[in-house]
């Protein structure tokens, strides 16, 4: 049974109060609390076992590397990826794609050659293959989500042709909350011979993911989303697409040998990880992820479902609110605009007066915006220690909100 | 002592003791202020600098300071509407000398003020003493 207000006593934070009033924090979509075990491990790094990873032959680096490096095992049994050769540690999403864009994409792009993406893709999954069509002359074609927010796959894989490089598509929408059945895009697209990234950031924190089940060829993860530190990430590469993959930064921890004349690479993973990483909030990043393998990801998805029917329940009674997406099995994620010209700020001003934290504006993802029609929304974003009682708090709030601006 | 609309102001604030009836009459301020065209809604009275969408018009006829504004947000509109009642009439050497985090304050909006960033009442003051000093 999974018992939410265990769960909540593990996360410090949440006994505060904003303005006055029992913090409902409901940004998870953009940042997730840090539960006490990570909390710990980040000041036991700091305070006990810091060193530079993989330099010194000294006793601290040897445990700051060991530490460091079990992440890896951790990273790769959460996404069951088949090894852990195939988990490049990063700084988050954001890094990972880009990583992708140069190392992989730019090298075998030319003009006219295409990527397939949904208009619901957050900027970090948009932004990189800009560059590309800017610098390359690669075309960008889109598919639009369904009037419920849904992704239909069979679109997604109509839309590829013989000029198709790749595919990158969300696990789940950071807006509409919509999960993509990523599964079958990725079965379509292998049939065609084109790889696809799936974007992680989202998906993996709120359900189970086998990168090996669904077959991505990327799937790429932010940390601090994850219940761990900022600055912490991986991206997972299938074994195939990293053999073919170019270094992208270079520097410290990625080499073989440099000489004058010549360079030669370390072997993936490690290929792509030049500079001293951000070692603490990895380590911290592990952790996170023994603390969601604990709780089990499949009791996490069922706890956040409830919540989502909750929710689901309660906002079909206020007839001026409007919620952008209602894809079947959505996770918890609702953007919200309310009848009546309060601006999405208007809204998240008074609910954080109510001490409820959401987020309001284009949440990164302006193609989507547009396509909705609507220029910015508030966003609550529910996580493995949101209740029903702050389900029915953000109601209240939003109450006023009606109240007020009506 | 600031502009008689201003001092007018304060004392209807006076009477509104929790957050909620200030927010709502800011609300109100904003709802009953004239929207600012369309066609002055450009990119040289845009405020940068805010989360929602603001405009500044200057109206300065004879060293005397006066403006119209805009937000999309109603919030943000209401505290435009505090700031024509605290500026307007003021001659434009006097502008820079308000300070409009107290006065505003003195309303009870205190959250207003450190919340600057987001609500770019800060922007704001600042896109108003440039436009004054423009014209002194």
């Amino acid at each position: 049974m999974y018992d939410v207000n265990k769960v909540r006593a593990d996360f410090p934070i949440l006994a505060r109060e904003v303005n006055g009033q029992p913090l409902t924090y409901l940004d998870n979509g953009a940042s997730a609390q840090k539960p006490q075990a990570v909390i710990d491990a980040v000041t036991r790094g700091y305070d006990n076992e810091y060193a530079n990873v993989h330099r010194g032959l000294h006793y601290l680096s040897n445990l700051s590397t060991d530490r460091y490096e079990a992440v890896r095992g951790i990273i790769a049994r959460f996404l069951n990826a088949g090894s852990e050769d195939e988990i490049i540690l990063n700084s988050g999403t954001t890094e990972g794609i880009n990583m992708v864009a140069y190392s992989w994409a730019a090298p075998r792009m030319v003009e006219g050659d295409e990527i397939v993406l949904s208009t619901m893709e957050h900027h970090a999954n948009i932004v990189p293959w800009h560059f590309l069509r800017e610098r390359q002359g690669v075309r960008l074609v889109w598919v639009d989500p369904e009037p419920d927010g849904s992704l239909d796959p069979a679109k997604v894989l109509a839309a590829i042709t013989p000029r198709t490089r790749l595919v990158a598509v969300t696990h789940c929408s950071n807006v509409l909350g919509t999960v993509v059945d990523v599964k079958t895009i990725v079965a379509g697209a292998h049939d065609k011979g084109v790889p696809v990234l799936v974007d992680g950031s989202q998906g993996a924190v709120h359900m189970k993911v086998d990168v090996q089940d669904i077959g991505a060829d990327f799937y790429p993860i932010t940390g601090h989303k994850l219940y761990g530190p900022s600055g912490s990430g991986a991206i997972y590469v299938r074994a195939e697409r990293l053999a073919e993959m170019q270094p992208f930064m270079g520097g410290g921890d990625m080499i073989r040998e440099v000489t004058k004349d010549a360079v030669s690479y370390a072997d993936p993973p490690m290929k792509f990880e030049a500079g001293t990483p951000a070692i603490v909030p990895t380590i911290g990043l592990g952790v996170a992820l023994e603390y969601l393998m604990d709780l089990g990801m499949d009791n996490v998805a069922a706890h956040e479902a409830r919540l989502a029917s909750y929710a689901r329940e309660r906002f079909k009674a206020l007839n001026w609110l409007n919620i952008q997406g209602d894809a079947p099995g959505k996770a918890a994620i609702f953007s919200m605009t309310v009848e009546g010209g309060a601006h999405a700020h208007d809204i998240s001003t008074i609910l954080d007066k109510k001490g409820i934290a959401v987020r309001a504006g284009h949440h990164c993802a302006q193609p989507l915006m547009e396509h909705l029609g609507v220029p910015a929304t508030a966003r609550a974003s529910f996580a493995l220690y949101n209740t029903e009682a702050e389900v029915d708090r953000l109601v209240e709030g939003l109450e006023l909100c009606h109240r007020l601006f009506s | 002592m600031a502009t008689e609309a201003f001092e007018e102001l304060a004392e209807d604030f006076e009477f509104l003791d929790d957050w909620e009836d200030r927010y709502a009459h800011v609300i109100e301020l904003g709802k009953a202020m004239p929207p600012l065209e369309d066609a002055l809604k450009v990119p040289a009275t845009k405020v940068d600098g805010c989360a929602s969408q603001v405009w500044l018009m200057p109206e300065i006829e004879n060293g005397t300071f006066r403006f119209r504004g805009d937000s999309d947000a109603l919030i943000v509109r209401g505290i435009v509407a505090v700031l024509t009642r605290l500026y307007n009439g003021v001659p434009v050497d006097e502008v820079p000398k308000i300070d409009a985090a107290a006065e505003l304050g003195r309303l009870g909006l205190h959250e207003h003020l450190s919340a600057q960033r987001s609500n770019g009442l800060r922007a704001m003051v600042e896109r108003i003493n440039k436009l004054a000093l423009e014209a002194v």
